[in-house]
């Protein structure tokens, strides 16, 4: 490897990153495609020759079938009310910390991105016991307050929730860190003269911050909503999709298709099905703040 | 000039216990996790509940490492962790060509390395599983490893740091004769060794947090790594809470303190990508 000379060494140099990411990133899009045209499962790995072009056929049978309908909702669910919750929660975490003076306000920053960094089967471990209906702590708290136990994890609609939670939970720290360095960025200036003006503190927050941050929070937005519509380790472990499919997400429908029943060209449709959502979801998205750029 | 009035250091203690009110309820779940962890069985079970454990007792983690073959899960977990590595070295590496050379085609072959990162997750997860039956590797320590190896946000990282590397560095050294490979490993890596550091605490954590693709892949409880124990944990001893909180504590503790130990070089480097 020594005598490489300057024109080969740059082609030696990626080409075992480009051969992994062309096998393991590009190439599979195209399998995808060509297999949800097709009947592929198990006897289809087994052999080739078993597998028949079945044109849009998956495409229309999944549409239909109300497990994935459920899994498109319960997406929908997380997205919707989801991604609002984290930029707003992270949003505030992020302008408190930065309103602190003090030392241990840096301490806060620590505190509160931990749980992005945790082991998600880990955390979701953690959090059933938190949510178990007689002996988790969430419902003796409540009791002990004089509030009924929640089926946290036990009713269709509760289920949704309690991962939202959890997710939320496991989001703030990331956005809010995003959401420091930009506030960080914003101009002294601004508030100086803001003061001379005589504004108050929430009014420079209102006026100054948040609109100085535009753009974070629309690459927080794009990037939590892609990372949401995606949901699949929290219902996995905590749930399986249930009770009911009413934890199903889209992710874990296209899991349970390809790994547990094997019928891997129907959850090949699903996936690109939830692939242009994803794409569609953020073309809006980047129509939306042009939109209001351009106001 | 500001002053600080009264009613300024007033705001400033009631923004601090709001964010500490706020920041324990965040860790409670951890604190928790890791009470329970050393309590026996019975207690756990108990109403009311106990905070500090009346017994305090290490038979969970024994429990774990003895019967719940989580020395195995740990192998392979870091297994898994060095191989993640070796795919940071190989990164590193890209970035460096993109950054410091000039060579046909480099511009497109960027754009599509970035094109990558656009690509969801399960869209892939089908194929590749079928592309490394092809290949033979499923049930397979490489058919673990290899999918996620390389990373397109890796290889943007080492080249937007990269190309700050002066090219008469790079020159006086070729002048001494050294081959590319050489002025890699003691030019280019040198100099990145902060965003090598960064990036490389930010591989560690992956890789131990590694769940979807050893779940995926391996058919064998010999090749579990620890989440994925800890899931099939969960699954068959779904009764036994200080069991899994033992596991996940295991799990967790060790990333929490390295989190703590490392965390101002993590939180700067989200930072620098945060700006963009």
């Amino acid at each position: 490897m020594k005598g490489l000379s300057q024109k080969n060494a740059p082609y030696l140099f990626i080409a075992p990153t480009l051969i992994l990411l062309a096998l393991f990133s590009l190439l599979p899009i195209a399998i995808a495609l060509v297999i949800s045209f097709t009947d592929m499962d198990l006897a289809g790995l087994a052999d080739l020759s078993n597998i028949s072009f079945v044109g849009f056929d998956n495409y229309k049978e999944v549409l239909l079938d109300p497990s994935f309908q459920k899994s498109i909702f319960n997406t929908l669910f997380y997205v919707i009310i989801g991604v609002p919750l984290v930029i707003i929660i992270s949003l505030l975490i992020a302008l408190l910390i930065n309103f602190g003076k003090a030392r241990i306000f840096k301490a806060f920053r620590v505190i509160f991105y931990m749980p992005s960094v945790t082991n998600v089967v880990a955390v979701a471990v953690v959090w059933s016991y938190l949510y178990n209906p007689s002996l988790g702590l969430l419902n003796y708290i409540l009791n002990s307050l004089g509030f009924g136990s929640v089926p946290w994890l036990q009713d269709p609609v509760m289920a949704k929730i309690s991962l939202i939670i959890l997710a939320v939970w496991r989001a703030i720290g990331l956005n809010m860190i995003i959401f420091i360095a930009a506030i960080k960025g914003i101009s002294k200036t601004y508030y100086e003269a803001a003061q001379i003006d005589g504004a108050s503190n929430w009014r420079q927050t209102w006026s100054i911050t948040i609109p100085l941050l535009r753009f974070a929070i629309f690459f927080v937005s794009i990037t939590t909503m892609i990372g949401w519509l995606q949901f699949f380790e929290e219902p996995f472990v905590m749930t399986k999709g249930g009770p009911l499919d009413g934890t199903i997400s889209v992710a874990l429908f296209i899991y349970n298709n390809g790994f547990q029943f094997s019928k891997f060209g129907y959850a090949a449709a699903g996936s690109f099905i939830l692939f242009f959502a994803i794409i569609l979801i953020t073309l809006i998205q980047f129509k939306f703040q042009n939109k209001e750029a351009d106001v | 000039m500001q002053t600080r009035t009264s009613g300024d250091k007033a705001l400033q203690w009631l923004v601090g216990i709001l964010l500490g009110v706020m920041g324990l309820l965040m860790l409670l779940p951890f604190v928790w996790m890791i009470l329970s962890s050393f309590k026996p069985e019975s207690e756990v079970a108990q109403i009311p509940p106990t905070l500090w454990p009346h017994q305090f007792t290490l038979e969970n983690f024994q429990e774990l490492f003895e019967n719940m073959r989580f020395g195995v899960y740990l192998r392979n977990t870091l297994i898994i962790v060095v191989f993640s590595f070796l795919g940071l070295f190989l990164n590193a590496l890209a970035g460096f060509a993109f950054a410091k050379y000039k060579f046909k085609g480099r511009d497109g072959l960027f754009y599509l390395v970035l094109a990558t990162m656009m690509i969801p997750g399960q869209v892939t997860m089908i194929p590749v599983y079928l592309i490394l039956n092809m290949m033979g590797l499923t049930n397979t320590m490489v058919g673990i490893v290899l999918p996620g190896l390389v990373g397109a946000f890796g290889i943007f990282l080492f080249r937007q740091f990269m190309s700050t590397i002066p090219d008469e560095l790079m020159e006086a050294t070729r002048l001494d004769g050294a081959g590319e490979f050489r002025i890699f490993v003691q030019i280019a890596l040198p100099i990145s060794k902060s965003i090598l550091a960064v990036q490389g605490i930010l591989t560690f954590i992956a890789g131990w947090n590694s769940f979807l693709w050893p779940l995926i892949i391996a058919n064998d409880e010999s090749l579990y790594t620890l989440s994925v124990g800890l899931q099939l944990l969960k699954g068959q001893y779904g009764g036994d809470y200080a069991l899994q909180m033992a596991g996940s504590a295991f799990m967790v503790v060790p990333i929490i303190i390295i989190f703590i130990i490392f965390q101002k070089h993590i939180i700067e480097n989200y930072s620098i990508s945060g700006m963009k």
